[in-house]
């Protein structure tokens, strides 16, 4: 009877190995990616001009190619959020709640195995590699609060664990599996050369946006300026782009830093109030918050204008729209560099 | 050629136009057809890669100024 394995496929090196390390024991494995909104890559190339030119591959999906497996991508966009907003293991460095979200995505595989008749779930962790989710004492927990149990094999660090059922039932032989421990690469990339991997992302650890902490900064303010920790994925994928700039509590202004940025926050001119310079070559600006009074809607097209080819003139054209596509033209003398007050950048 | 159902994946952002597809996919009978309308440039590898890799075909695939379609014909074993 050939035994099934689902990997979680982060489309880093160590989910690579440890899918490959298992496919050799005859196991048929297929993968999971998780799709979160906090993904960090495909999303900024496709949105800023400058590096469209970088390669767009999506390294979940080309690690499945690599593997000759099927990859399941399941969208945990909303079921994402409890992790984020009430993460019981707390948050690392920034709003990353590392440990909660790898309980997470390991409970979703392990209900994926049941629905599907798969055996047993594999990951690329490796004991000690990360300061928390990874730690050797958390792996454990990680089993347990899932549920998986021993159900949760990790092929790279099995020889510093006890055995799991897949090792207990010889469904695996665990003397081909590793020891790998601690945050060095190299038994990754030794590893890697001896299965004849040439070409592999990067290690792991940057593919979510909330490890970043610009990205987490302004999802902090997201919140403390709505009063409360909600977000909807329009939201999340708004963080990623433009100069966040917030004069007052009434409002925030997200401006396009090059043309790709324009592109992207121009598919939002219904959900916004919007301004755009005319007179000069510049940003599309979009405005997050209620109708603005004269002072602050002035206040909003001399930012605006701050970044556009008419910083140094006398006065700069802008069309402000509201959600309802009413326009109307508005002359402003932009701000001067030093005007725009530093506590008002969110970064 | 069977009757053909239109996705709108315009203005989302990789990986959502594959998991738009991924899902209708799995509603339909194998050797069904899916035309997909995306605006993400990502789309051009993602796609053609998602269908490789679970066993569906390609059968058109053009680029329309920014946009980026692809015809696809769902895999006959159920994949």
């Amino acid at each position: 009877m050939t035994r099934k394995a689902v990997a979680l496929i982060s489309g880093g090196l160590d989910s690579l190995l440890a899918a490959r390390l298992i496919q050799q024991q005859g196991i048929q494995v297929e993968g999971i990616n998780f799709f979160t909104g906090f993904c960090v890559e495909g999303h900024t190339h496709a949105i800023r001009k400058h590096d469209r030119n970088r390669e767009k591959r999506n390294n979940a999906l080309w690690v499945a190619e690599q593997l000759g497996i099927k990859l399941h991508i399941i969208d945990i966009v909303e079921e994402y959020k409890d992790v984020v907003i009430n993460p019981k293991h707390g948050y690392g460095a920034n709003l990353n709640p590392c440990l909660d979200c790898k309980i997470f995505m390991v409970r979703k595989a392990h209900e994926w195995i049941k629905q599907h008749d798969f055996d047993f779930i594999i990951t690329g962790e490796v004991a000690g590699q990360r300061p928390k989710s990874q730690r050797k004492r958390y792996l454990p927990v990680v089993a347990d609060e899932s549920g998986a149990d021993d159900l949760l094999l990790r092929p790279l660090s099995a020889l510093n664990l006890p055995p799991t059922r897949p090792e207990n039932e010889a469904w695996v032989a665990r003397e081909k599996l590793k020891d790998f421990s601690g945050r060095s690469r190299k038994p990754q990339i030794a590893l890697a050369a001896e299965f004849g991997f040439e070409d592999y992302a990067q290690p792991a650890g940057g593919c979510c946006f909330l490890t970043d902490q610009s990205y987490s900064v302004k999802l902090q303010d997201l919140w403390d300026n709505r009063g409360q920790k909600e977000y909807e994925l329009d939201d999340i994928m708004l963080l990623k782009v433009g100069r966040h700039i917030r004069p007052c509590s009434e409002f925030k202004l997200i401006i396009a830093r090059e043309e790709g940025e324009n592109n992207f926050l121009s598919g939002y001119r219904r959900q916004f109030q919007t301004i755009k310079t005319v007179s000069h070559a510049g940003p599309l600006a979009l405005v997050e918050g209620e109708s603005l009074d004269p002072q602050q809607l002035e206040l909003a097209c001399a930012i605006t204008a701050r970044y556009s080819k008419g910083r140094d003139a006398d006065s700069v054209e802008l069309l402000f729209s509201n959600r309802e596509q009413d326009i109307r033209t508005i002359h402003v003398k932009p701000l001067a560099a030093d005007q725009i007050k530093s506590e008002w950048v969110i970064v | 050629m069977n009757d053909i159902i239109e996705l709108d994946a315009r203005r989302l952002l990789c990986p959502m136009p594959v998991i738009r597809l991924q899902d209708c996919l799995a509603k339909q009978a194998g050797g069904a057809n899916v035309r997909i309308t995306c605006t993400d440039p990502g789309t051009m590898s993602d796609i053609p890669t998602w269908c490789r890799i679970n066993g569906h075909q390609v059968l058109e695939n053009e680029q329309w100024q920014h946009e980026y379609i692809f015809l696809v014909q769902k895999a006959t074993d159920g994949a």
